[in-house]
């Protein structure tokens, strides 16, 4: 069963299945399992019991056929095919297809999401940390740690699959909804098999969990924006680019195609392929690039709390700066559109002037800054939490042993998570304002899609502070921060489609930003949360000075 | 104040963990004190204590005249802290670590920094995640000892180092005591302990069960006498303070083995002379036969030898 060469021979060239390559992987699979046994099921059952909610909330929603022709109207919007799906769903508009089309894509993200911290963590996660040395010098074949983790995967999404399925398929939610039901759950499931098998090959490129995570975030990022600029412009050719676009063209409930779930399925095999091959032609622990020496000696810049932070976090921080910049632009450059075709809806008109006479392209363009500035709020919690990372990995104590303070150690990385968030705010509003500006000619967007964007910065420094009031009091619980985007994200983009009660925005930060340029700028509730985000960080940090450092 | 660190009656819990129990350390200006026990004794705990990353639950302590506590960026730029598992920046080189660590506490020597690299030949161009445990502990090291602090704390500082780099830690130690600094020195490395240290503290499920000089502990412990003698040595075991004696026929004389209470050395060895010495070896007991006598329970308790008698001082449980 090992995996062992002849001793004596020329080490033979890489070969992708050395006898035994696979040795170990069932155990390792069960083993994967069962760390796994609390954080899969909770991702599957939110998975599973949101989408079952919301197909739940629009028969009562759309109970009456006035309700549904009003929501075909407002669905039919460039803006509203951004954020759902292809407008083929609209002709036959079931509760089944409305689920298909508001739900799939944006769970799709979430699967992924899924399935790429599942397939690194098992991976380079593994590797980084030397466990992987400690596992493979055991009788596990080369091959298994990845075969594993893919497998790992598999069953997670085939269990959303048949979850899904079942629970749909019991909800009358169109005719002949079974088959709509489990073609749901099984699209579902190979787009996140397809963005599992991405991550096994960033996995094997980056020497490290952050970075493997990162570029396969980035992917599915990336095929998010590439169907919503296709979906919303009408153009399909680059929907057909995005793995989410497919699965979206297996229109559930509405013509039941099976097809696209095949070119799903051969592209993750593809993928999985080339991570098995690149892991022959690296050692265990390294990435594909080799190291190359550094400066021996440390600059200036680097020398300070600040520049040490700013290290530390520059390469997150691009990569957020460059994606929101996209991101934004992508959004801008169909704004001209959006504004040509909402313009010709009257029922969106009359809508719309209720939101203070602003123009289509206007009310448009606020509805996919907060979902620009969520996005941005996920570095402030990242870059926030850090100072975490650092003291769990036994980093801080060397620091905090010399004449750095705590305020000062954990304010420096505060200080890079508060303008780093403000300037990857103003890369998204730039990004959103030039391309706007550029498709709909009113060169005056640059400033007002900038200024409106940059008014969620009091936003996110609330989020900063409800991260750092946890990680001074409430170390063990830092994750609980994440509560704050997810809320800010579910309230802001799915309330908006789902019609949720104006006061469950009231709780989140993002709530209170005045939807600007659709609405009037606001001044009071921005100095309001600038307040309150200081009042946070200083409590935060009484916190972090009174408490003992996490040592091992 | 004559004090560099001390501490009395230190208590620290972990949840229903009791790292430090009462715990005593004191240590004077200029020396280098031996913290020695066994692993979850409450040596880094008490060290972490001491740099004001822990806060202690009850006792007193002061590290150079401050407290630990709420005087702790104060006191570190005054010291230099080497953990006993370094763990390094994965994207920075060792050299930028040196200098950010050096900086931190206040500067550091640029030519005692690159003397220091090249006598423990460190290669400081290499990333953290490259290095192995024993060039993450030198460049600990080299931070710390390119600093002019003036109270190092050493948390088994040379863990994972090779035995020639070893000596070169000793050496570098030596000097370090040399200029007028402080050494906190725990560590597992008996010899090296014998070697550096002053005095030595012994820790003990979170207490200080004895403290004092080498020389101090030894007298209060037993040393081995072996002696060839003209004569039988009869009735050497009627003295008081004297154990386990053997006696063996050997050619024209007889050889005898025993061991002896520090006290009661000019006794037995007066006794030993009435009959006709011939040849006198004694041994010091060894820093590790003073350890085994503190643990020599525990290590019963793992069916290995037996207790050798109870005469540690202080002794607990």
């Amino acid at each position: 069963m090992s995996a062992a060469t002849v001793t004596g021979t020329p080490a033979p060239p890489p070969t992708l299945m050395t006898p035994g390559a696979l040795a170990g992987t069932r155990t390792l699979v069960g083993f994967n399992l069962r760390r796994d046994r609390v954080r899969l099921p909770v991702w599957i059952l939110a998975l599973f019991l949101g989408t079952l909610a919301t197909a739940d909330k629009y028969a009562t929603l759309y109970a009456d056929p006035e309700a549904r022709a009003s929501a075909l109207a407002t669905m039919g919007s460039p803006a509203a095919l951004a954020m759902t799906g292809p407008g083929h769903y609209l002709d036959d508009y079931t509760f089944g297809a409305m689920t298909g089309h508001q739900m799939l894509g944006f769970s799709a993200v979430l699967i992924g999401l899924m399935n790429v911290l599942t397939v690194t963590r098992h991976t380079r996660d593994e590797e980084e940390t030397n466990r992987a040395e400690l596992v493979r010098s055991t009788v596990v074949g080369r091959h298994a740690h990845l075969a594993a983790a893919l497998c790992v995967a598999v069953v997670a999404d085939l269990a959303l699959a048949v979850l899904l399925a079942a629970g749909l398929g019991a909800m009358d939610l169109a005719p002949a909804g079974a088959t709509g039901s489990l073609l749901y759950g099984l699209a579902l499931a190979c787009a996140g098999l397809v963005f599992a098998s991405v991550a096994a090959v960033t996995a094997q490129i980056s020497a490290h969990t952050r970075g493997a995570s990162g570029s396969a975030l980035a992917v599915i990022g990336l095929a998010y924006v590439l169907r919503a600029a296709g979906d919303a412009g009408g153009d399909d050719v680059l929907s057909w680019l995005s793995p989410i676009g497919w699965v979206q063209r297996s229109y559930p409930y509405v013509d039941d195609d099976w097809w696209p779930l095949l070119l799903c399925l051969v592209s993750a095999a593809l993928c999985a392929g080339v991570g098995f091959a690149l892991s022959t032609r690296r050692d265990v622990g390294a990435g594909l690039r080799a190291t190359r020496p550094g400066s021996a000696t440390a600059s200036g810049a680097l020398l300070g709390p600040l520049g040490f932070a700013l290290r530390l976090h520059r390469s997150v921080l691009a990569g957020f700066g460059a994606g929101l910049f996209l991101m934004g632009a992508m959004y801008g450059s169909i704004l001209g559109q959006a504004d040509d075709m909402l313009g010709s809806i009257e029922q969106m008109e009359e809508a719309l002037s209720k939101t203070g006479g602003a123009t289509t392209a206007e009310s448009f363009a606020s509805m996919i800054i907060v979902v620009l500035a969520v996005v941005a709020s996920v570095h402030v919690v990242t870059a926030t939490l850090r100072p975490r990372a650092e003291e769990n990995a036994g980093r801080a104590e060397a620091l905090l042993a010399t004449g750095l303070s705590r305020v000062r150690w954990a304010g420096s990385h505060l200080a890079v998570a508060l303008a780093g968030g403000t300037v990857v705010l103003l890369l998204a509003g730039l990004g959103i304002g030039v391309a706007g500006a550029a498709s709909t000619g009113d060169s005056g967007l640059v400033l007002s899609l900038t200024g409106a964007t940059l008014a969620y910065a009091p936003a996110l420094w609330v989020t900063a502070g409800v991260a750092v009031v946890l990680y001074g009091w409430l170390p063990r619980a830092v994750q609980a921060a994440w509560a704050v985007p997810v809320y800010a994200f579910v309230t802001g983009y799915l309330g908006q489609l789902l019609r949720f009660p104006d006061r469950m925005n009231d709780l989140s930060p993002f709530g209170h930003v005045p939807p600007l340029p659709a609405a009037a700028l606001d001044w009071t509730p921005l100095v309001v949360l600038t307040l309150v985000a200081a009042a946070l960080i200083l409590f935060g940090l009484e916190g972090f000075r009174r408490r003992d450092l996490r040592t091992r | 104040m004559s004090k560099a660190i001390s501490v009395a009656g230190l208590h620290k819990s972990f949840g229903r963990t009791r790292a430090l129990d009462g715990l005593d350390l004191a240590v004077e200006a200029g020396e280098v004190h031996g913290f020695l026990g066994p692993n979850g004794a409450g040596k880094s705990t008490t060290i972490r204590v001491l740099l004001g990353l822990l806060r202690a639950d009850s006792g007193a302590s002061q590290l150079l005249g401050k407290d630990p506590w709420h005087d702790a960026v104060e006191l570190h730029r005054r010291l230099a802290y080497v953990p006993g598992d370094v763990e390094l920046w994965p994207g920075l080189t060792g050299g930028e670590a040196i200098d950010l660590l050096s900086r931190l506490r206040g500067g550091a020597d640029k030519r005692r920094r690159d003397e220091l690299i090249e006598r423990f030949g460190l290669d400081p161009t290499k990333k953290g995640r490259a290095y192995s445990k024993g060039n993450r502990q030198k460049v600990a090291i080299v931070a710390a000892l390119a600093s002019d602090a003036e109270l190092l704390l050493l948390d088994e500082p040379t863990a994972g180092l090779d035995p020639l780099m070893e000596t070169v830690f000793q050496d570098v130690i030596l000097q370090a005591k040399e200029a007028g600094r402080t050494v906190l020195l725990s560590s597992h490395v008996l010899a090296q302990v014998e070697k550096l240290a002053d005095r030595i503290s012994i820790v003990r499920l979170g207490r200080t069960v004895q403290s004092g000089s080498l020389s101090e502990m030894r007298h209060l412990t037993r040393t081995t006498v072996e002696a060839e003698t003209v004569r039988p040595a009869e009735g050497l075991g009627l003295l008081p303070g004297v154990h386990s004696v053997e006696v063996v026929a050997e050619g024209s004389g007889t050889r005898v083995r025993f061991a002896v209470d520090g006290g009661h050395l000019d006794g037995a060895v007066s006794r030993l002379a009435s009959f006709g010495v011939r040849s006198l070896i004694s041994h010091p007991p060894t820093l590790e036969e003073l350890m085994l006598r503190h643990y020599g329970d525990e290590l019963a308790a793992v069916g290995h030898g037996s207790a050798e008698g109870d005469l540690a001082a202080g002794s607990t449980r």
